[in-house]
């Protein structure tokens, strides 16, 4: 708007810059806390300037956690988490928008509930599925008798298992297992012309042909949105590896780590809160996802706002 | 509804498989999983579980640690979402001014989003540490006034602090959206009848985003309560004196730590009534959502 405002521009500023100390001062705090030794960090008055302890303090906040192979680990559930729920809620939304059948409504809501309860509302029971992914099968081949059935006719005892717990799918599948994503694709498919569709048909293309070659890239956009919001959820996940993954030093993530480091009576033994290492260990696992959100500000921005997550 | 599509046939019940198959293993199982455990009580030798009704849900709400365990997720979800939402709102229409610096302002209030719940409550306890923190400063004047691990109120204040700190740049992208999607006509259409900034924000933009503002209500007062665990882990750890006990996080003690199963799947079953109405609530605003094309 072309006005002169300068008294509410300087107001405007001030503001501003208010809340951006409000935002900025405790992660400056901690990443001050990461440049010090161990000595200054503990010392009385808290240093409010960096020190040139940065590099050490990262050094043996690695090697203290053994961050490398955890790194991996994050990574790869990260991606395994994005590629899943980028192909599953495309497939998803797409015979449920190009197709026409009578389940069509119940699937939908079906799918659609999901949305209503994450995971931290159910860990408990999650956690034991997870800990046989086929015992839902168990269960009702038990109840229905039809185990007994089997086993009567040909002699094999079923008992179906499957493991989850310390394994890659255990961790991925569960947070994959959500409607987030499916709507994304669903309000996008359906603002797709029919006429789009028809030519397709006239062309002779068949459903796939459709889907791969004029759906998917046109939705480009919506797989970047998706794909950056995903990948935050992903990394930062923290109760539910936290449960499956007993195994740390195999299958363990960055972020459950830090459970690890809160400098209490447990971890020091009494001794000196090690903050330094604590703090350098923090910034290490946030920064991935921080540079993530800001390299793709605007998919980040564009996928948080339509995916209502 | 549309008109053209494809004919039914195995390749749509193909692609809706996977999908199906995941959500019915780890939501609807589960779920069910849940409601089963909250009415029926494991053997303690084996041989499976007994009905025993509500007794599960009579227990846990006859349990006075439940009842504060509730009390402080109440304060939490409310003063959290209060002051994020309050902070969220001054922040986007000032920033929506688009003065010189915007989209500095822009990335530095929306990065938090990144930031894992656990790594804010762990920052945050550095920064709220009695010894070595900024608060070393009032304990240097008054000792021992400052000391998260003994006083309640100040381990509630500082997660309710942590939590709307990370909560704030989620709103702040919601706000700052539906203010752009304000049709600049109606602006100018404003100004023309010498409406000035500080009238415009008052009188234009704080009425349209009432429907974000509700929406958005809504989701913070969920998201305190199911994101809320990685910050008490590592902020409080529950305590002191379970102070800061909040619901996911009991259920998580109680379920895991204490392997009272039916107990947490009965926890479970009342938060999940709970998160459900405030959806259902929430997808009532949305279906009102005032669209301004």
């Amino acid at each position: 708007m072309i006005e002169r405002t300068p008294l509410l521009n300087i107001a405007t500023h001030l503001i501003l810059l208010c809340g951006l100390v409000l935002i900025l001062t405790p992660i400056w705090l901690a990443f001050v806390a990461a440049t010090h030794t161990l000595q200054a960090v503990n010392s009385a008055p808290v240093e409010l300037w960096p020190g040139d302890q940065l590099w050490p303090n990262l050094r043996e906040a690695w090697a203290q956690s053994d961050f490398g192979p955890k790194f991996v680990n994050t990574l790869i559930v990260a991606i395994g988490v994005v590629a899943g729920k980028v192909t599953l809620a495309c497939i998803t939304a797409f015979s449920l928008v190009f197709f026409r059948f009578r389940f069509r409504m119940l699937i939908f809501w079906m799918i659609f509930i999901t949305l209503m309860l994450p995971l931290e509302v159910r860990i408990v029971p999650t956690y034991a599925v997870a800990a046989n992914a086929l015992s839902p099968f168990q269960t009702i081949l038990d109840v229905t008798g039809i185990s007994r059935l089997i086993q009567a006719v040909s002699g094999i005892e079923v008992s179906l298992e499957w493991n989850l717990l310390n394994s890659y799918a255990g961790l991925i599948l569960p947070l994959v297992a959500t409607a987030t994503g499916t709507f994304l694709y669903r309000q996008f498919f359906l603002t797709i012309p029919d006429e789009l569709v028809e030519a397709a048909r006239m062309d002779g293309a068949g459903p796939l042909r459709f889907l791969w070659d004029v759906l998917i890239p046109l939705s480009k956009t919506n797989i970047a949105a998706l794909a950056t919001i995903m990948f935050v959820y992903a990394w930062n996940q923290y109760l539910w590896p936290l449960l499956v993954v007993t195994d740390r030093a195999a299958y363990g993530m960055v972020v459950v780590q830090l459970s690890d480091l809160v400098p209490d009576q447990m971890t020091t033994g009494g001794g000196t809160p090690t903050w330094h290492l604590a703090m350098a260990a923090t910034l290490v696992v946030m920064l991935p996802p921080i540079a993530i959100v800001i390299l793709m500000q605007r998919w980040f921005v564009r996928g948080l706002i339509n995916t209502d997550k | 509804m549309r008109r053209a599509h494809f004919k039914f046939s195995w390749i749509a019940a193909a692609l809706l498989a996977p999908q199906l198959l995941i959500v019915f293993v780890f939501f609807y199982w589960p779920s069910a999983q849940a409601l089963y455990w909250a009415f029926t009580l494991e053997q303690p030798w084996g041989g499976g579980n007994t009905w025993v009704g509500f007794d599960n849900f009579r227990k846990v709400l006859s349990d006075p640690y439940y009842w504060s365990s509730v009390r402080v997720s109440v304060i939490y979800a409310l003063a959290t979402t209060v002051l994020a939402i309050g902070m969220a709102l001054t922040l986007a229409i000032f920033v929506d001014r688009q003065l010189a610096g915007y989209r500095a302002y822009r990335v530095a209030v929306i990065w938090p989003y990144a930031v894992a719940a656990p790594a804010v409550g762990l920052a945050f306890q550095f920064v709220f540490n009695p010894g070595a923190g900024i608060f070393s400063y009032i304990n240097a004047v008054a000792p021992g006034w400052w000391d998260l691990s003994q006083n309640p109120w100040q381990a509630i204040a500082a997660i309710v602090v942590a939590g709307a700190w990370k909560q704030v740049a989620y709103s702040f992208v919601f706000f700052l959206a539906a203010l752009q999607s304000i049709p600049r006509s109606l602006t100018e259409a404003a100004a023309m009848d010498g409406a000035r900034p500080l009238r415009r924000m008052i009188d234009l933009q704080l009425p349209l985003l009432t429907p974000t503002f509700f929406f958005l209500l809504v989701i913070n007062i969920t998201d305190s309560f199911t994101d809320s665990f990685g910050i008490v882990d590592t902020l409080t750890g529950g305590g002191p004196f379970r102070a800061t006990d909040l619901l996911v996080y009991k259920i998580y003690a109680d379920g895991f730590r204490g392997f009272d199963y039916s107990g947490a799947a009965a926890q479970s079953i009342i938060l999940m009534l709970l998160v459900m109405a405030l959806t259902f609530v929430q997808f009532r605003y949305i279906e009102r959502r005032v669209h301004y094309t």
